[in-house]
């Protein structure tokens, strides 16, 4: 079976004009979003109490609400997947007592209007300090990734590459973070996981056909960059293809089945999937051949064959 | 002709037996058992198996294997019912010396386990369980240290026969007021030179009316200070640990000031939640006899020497503010009820140092009263101080005695066990708490479990699919792959977390990439009219440094993540970075070795099924 029956030889950098407007659309809603909706942060950011309970039968929200309020606690109250799991969060406040007697007042002032049993199924405590730290790592675990990237692309490749490469990263990252924040999924540490997943896989397909542009610049001598990037492209374009389906399809598995918590994780690695497949076409290539890399960039690197021969 | 030498088939033939006979144990359930160790964390006596075989045998109960490990005793049972009886028997026939827990042992048979073999741990979350953060209330610590300073320079000067003005505590620091220059000098030079009083930053203040010293402690003596508190704090969480019972429970410094407490499986999540984090502790303090509390109260002129609290009534007691003993010097302690009155209460054991400090107090005091202050620690520096008993001093006492007053026999035990794990060094804070019940840890698992079969096998039918015999090569590379990741997470004794399951699922889509990248360029070179054995080689070789390059590119970025994530996050850089090694390692030289055998030995190679 194959996606496409004969070579492919589709012009896709006649429509790099088209696709650089359309990415800085993308970007500027993105940061449009980022700056208006923001993210629907979580508790891991935020700070603050989340307890999860199960009821027998589903419970009237509203009466949940009302009942916690007697109690005295400002709260938002959410079902979860299913309408008798019940999200309650209780935001941080300069608590003059410890979360642990929280989540029990919780429960208790949760377990008094229900028959049955109510059942614990998760409590999560994030203190402030927590929070600024989780956010601080993320960053800079983003920050160098990118330029352990840069660095062993200039090395392995060119730094016209690095930059190619790194400008496609931002891109995922920033029009990931955008869609999130459009949709308000929430935004905890299994996204920043998701985040750092998609930075990944959008590397892994950026390696992919700068791979084989560095192996066609020689081979194609004659050829302006243009064409050699588009022929690159459409050489690639089955493998593509054919990696993307899998992993969406891995990636949809784990949306259906994987259950409430994983959900986020596995709608930011589709969305950064998707978004990653067309950067490395269009945003990867396209810096590259703003920053005008030639044939003579990659002509010591031509060797590198030669020695892997050898290899398996 | 496309052929490895044996040695390269050996190998292969090597690592994949060797990764199945270590991916083995996570196909054995587990097994009720119970474990024995000893309440204050000493060595096992040698005679301790012999007693509870007896014990056991006495009642007629069997288990089915017992082994050592470490400081504790696992007896294995054939089903729950004997489990719990087993336990009921040698929590009485053993006493209050050991604790008796109940407990999940992996059944992984003997001869697995003796090779090392064992299944992965799984994750709080996947198990359910308590996991809290803790951090050192360095504040609290230090000012506790200046408090101890300032006793020990008045007992210094005291001794020196100098006379001051005062000794406190201000501020960050303490300051000593002295008569004269010369009573000044004479303090310095104690300052400097006594052993006891090293680790602060002293310095003169400009002369006045009076002659000063102010003083701090000193960075070093403060990263002492907090190194040791932690130390001790984790020793002390882990004897409270203990004493819960808990299998398997992890507590470990992170960073310079912070402890993690994992406390797996755990049923009762609120029960464990009060005692990892009580900070409390006893303090012993003579009643001040001559001053009138309730006129200090009201006037507010409370004596120097004393401290003005409230008892349980809510009446001013003056207490002195030097300590007889504190929760330090305590060895033992257990809950019972007084003879006399029948009031539930804790019956104390007091070191040798303690118990001298005791008995000298109380020879010289007999007929005047002694209070025990219970001291708890709340989050952000608040501290509650409850005056639980005053007692007149009938005759004097040292290593045993016993404290009336406390409300009600379960509070007193907790109190005991408390008092017998030891107080902390310095108060902790809880900053992150995750509990995990054990219904959403097995929901969890189960869909898990779901997810990544239902990924797999749709991943495998598109492969079939698509690639044909290739496919089917590749699918074995795969299904090896998973069995390999296993085998390493369960060796390196990783914690399987729900991100580490979608790191696995990961992986699994990504590992279908390098054979994607081989059979595509094969299929290129097929194309341009090589013959299949050609291609064959050159797809391989070509795609090399391609997969290598993305691979390493990937791995640099789930470095980064392991370095700087945490928890979860951690969870999922593990999985993903062994997952690309070994996808490396299937999915290039397992495919390449299978192919090999199906289409290399032949001469003439008409067409690839790919």
């Amino acid at each position: 079976m194959r996606f496409l029956r004969a070579k492919t030889n589709i012009d896709f950098m006649s429509q790099s004009k088209l696709a650089l407007i359309f990415s800085s659309i993308l970007i500027v809603c993105s940061i449009t979003s980022l700056a208006l909706n923001g993210l629907n942060f979580g508790l891991d950011f935020t700070g603050g109490t989340l307890i999860e309970v199960g009821y027998p039968s589903a419970p009237e929200i509203s009466d949940v609400r009302a009942n916690l309020k007697r109690a005295g606690f400002d709260s938002i109250v959410q079902t979860f997947g299913t309408a008798t799991d019940i999200v309650v969060r209780i935001p941080p406040s300069e608590a003059t007592e410890s979360n642990a007697e929280l989540s029990t007042r919780v429960l208790a002032a949760l377990s008094e209007s229900v028959d049955g049993e109510i059942e614990m199924r998760r409590v999560e405590f994030v203190g402030p300090q927590v929070g600024d730290e989780l956010a601080e790592q993320g960053i800079l675990a983003v920050i160098y990734a990118m330029v352990g990237v840069f660095l062993y692309v200039m090395f392995r490749f060119q730094w016209r590459f690095s930059v190619g490469a790194v400008a496609a990263l931002f891109h995922d990252i920033v029009v990931s973070m955008g869609v999130l924040s459009f949709v308000q999924i929430e935004f905890n540490l299994t996204v920043v996981a998701a985040i750092l997943a998609v930075v990944g896989y959008s590397l892994n397909d950026t390696i992919v056909l700068f791979d084989r542009i560095r192996e066609n610049f020689p081979r194609y001598r004659k050829r302006q960059p243009v064409e050699v990037v588009n022929t690159s492209i459409n050489e690639t374009l089955s493998r593509t293809l054919m990696t993307s389906t899998t992993t969406l399809l891995v990636l949809s598995a784990l949306f259906y089945f994987g259950g409430e918590i994983i959900h986020g994780f596995a709608f930011t690695l589709i969305v950064g999937v998707v978004i990653g497949t067309y950067s490395s076409i269009y945003v990867a290539s396209t810096a590259l051949l703003m920053l005008g890399v030639s044939k003579f960039d990659l002509m010591e690197v031509e060797k590198e064959g030669a020695t892997l021969n050898t290899r398996p | 002709m496309n052929q490895y030498s044996v040695w390269r088939y050996l190998l292969i033939l090597i690592i994949v037996t060797v990764g199945f006979v270590y991916a083995l144990p996570n196909l054995y359930g587990k097994d009720p058992a119970l474990q024995v160790t000893s309440a204050r964390g000493f060595e096992l006596p040698s005679d301790l198996t012999a007693n509870i075989d007896d014990a056991l045998m006495l009642e007629g109960i069997s288990y089915s294997s017992k082994e050592r490990q470490g400081n504790r005793m696992l007896y294995r049972f054939a089903d729950t019912e004997d489990q719990l009886k087993a336990a009921g028997v040698l929590r009485d026939a053993l006493g209050d010396k050991f604790i008796v827990a109940l407990n999940l042992a992996h059944a992984t048979p003997s001869g697995l386990r003796a090779i090392g073999g064992k299944p992965m741990t799984l994750g709080l979350d996947l198990q359910g369980g308590v996991h809290f953060l803790m951090q050192l209330d360095m504040d609290t610590a230090r000012s506790q240290q200046l408090d101890r300073f300032v006793d020990d320079i008045r007992a210094a000067l005291r001794a020196e026969g100098i006379r001051y003005v005062s000794v406190r505590h201000e501020g960050k620091g303490l300051l000593a007021m002295l008569r004269s220059a010369e009573d000044r000098d004479r303090t310095m030079n104690i300052l400097r030179t006594d052993q006891s009083l090293q680790g602060l930053n002293i310095k003169e203040l400009a002369a006045g009316e009076t002659f000063g010293i102010s003083a701090t402690v000193n960075e070093q003596q403060l990263l002492v200070l907090q190194q040791t508190a932690l130390k001790q704090n984790i020793t002390t969480l882990r004897n409270r640990v203990n004493e819960l019972g808990v299998a398997e429970p992890v507590i470990q410094q992170q960073g310079a000031d912070r402890v993690v407490v994992q406390l797996p499986g755990i049923q009762d999540t609120v029960a464990a939640k009060k005692i990892i984090g009580a900070t409390a502790t006893l303090e012993y303090r003579a009643v001040d006899e001559n001053n009138d509390a309730f006129t200090a109260a009201q006037t507010g002129r409370i004596p120097p020497e004393s401290r003005l609290y409230m008892d349980d009534n809510g009446n001013p007691i003056l207490l002195k503010k030097r300590l007889i003993v504190s929760g330090n010097q305590l060895i033992g302690a257990s809950a019972s009820f007084d003879q006399q009155s029948g009031q539930p209460s804790v019956s104390v054991t007091l070191d040798g140092v303690g118990s001298k400090r005791m008995l000298d107090f109380t020879r010289d005091n007999v007929g005047n009263r002694m209070a025990v202050v219970y001291i708890e620690q709340k989050p952000g520096g608040r501290k509650i101080e409850d005056v639980i008993s005053v007692a007149v001093i009938r005759e004097p006492f040292g290593k045993r005695f016993q404290t009336t007053g406390i409300g009600s026999i379960q509070e007193a035990s907790q109190l005991s066990l408390l008092l017998r794990a030891g107080a902390l060094a310095a108060p902790m804070e809880i900053i992150e708490e995750r509990t995990v019940g054990p219904s959403l840890g097995a929901d969890n698992v189960a869909q898990g479990f779901k997810s990544v079969m239902i990924g797999f096998v749709l991943v495998l039918l598109f492969m079939a699919i698509y690639y044909k015999v290739f496919g089917l090569v590749a699918n074995l590379a795969l299904f090896t792959n998973l069995v390999l990741l296993i085998a390493l997470l369960s060796m390196l004794g990783a914690t399987l977390t729900m991100p580490g399951i979608a790191g696995i699922v990961l992986t699994i889509g990504m590992a279908v990439d390098a054979n994607v990248l081989i059979f595509e360029r094969i299929r290129e070179e097929l194309a341009n009219g090589n013959t299949p054995q050609a291609s064959i080689r050159a797809g391989y070789e070509k795609a090399f440094s391609t997969i290598a390059d993305a691979n390493i590119t990937t791995l640099i970025a789930a470095f980064v993540l392991f370095l700087f994530g945490t928890g979860p996050v951690k969870g999922f850089a593990v999985t993903l970075s062994l997952g690309i090694l070994t996808s490396m390692f299937t999915a290039i030289m397992g495919t390449r070795a299978v192919i090999n055998l199906i289409y290399g030995g032949k001469k003439r190679v008409r067409k690839l099924a790919i």
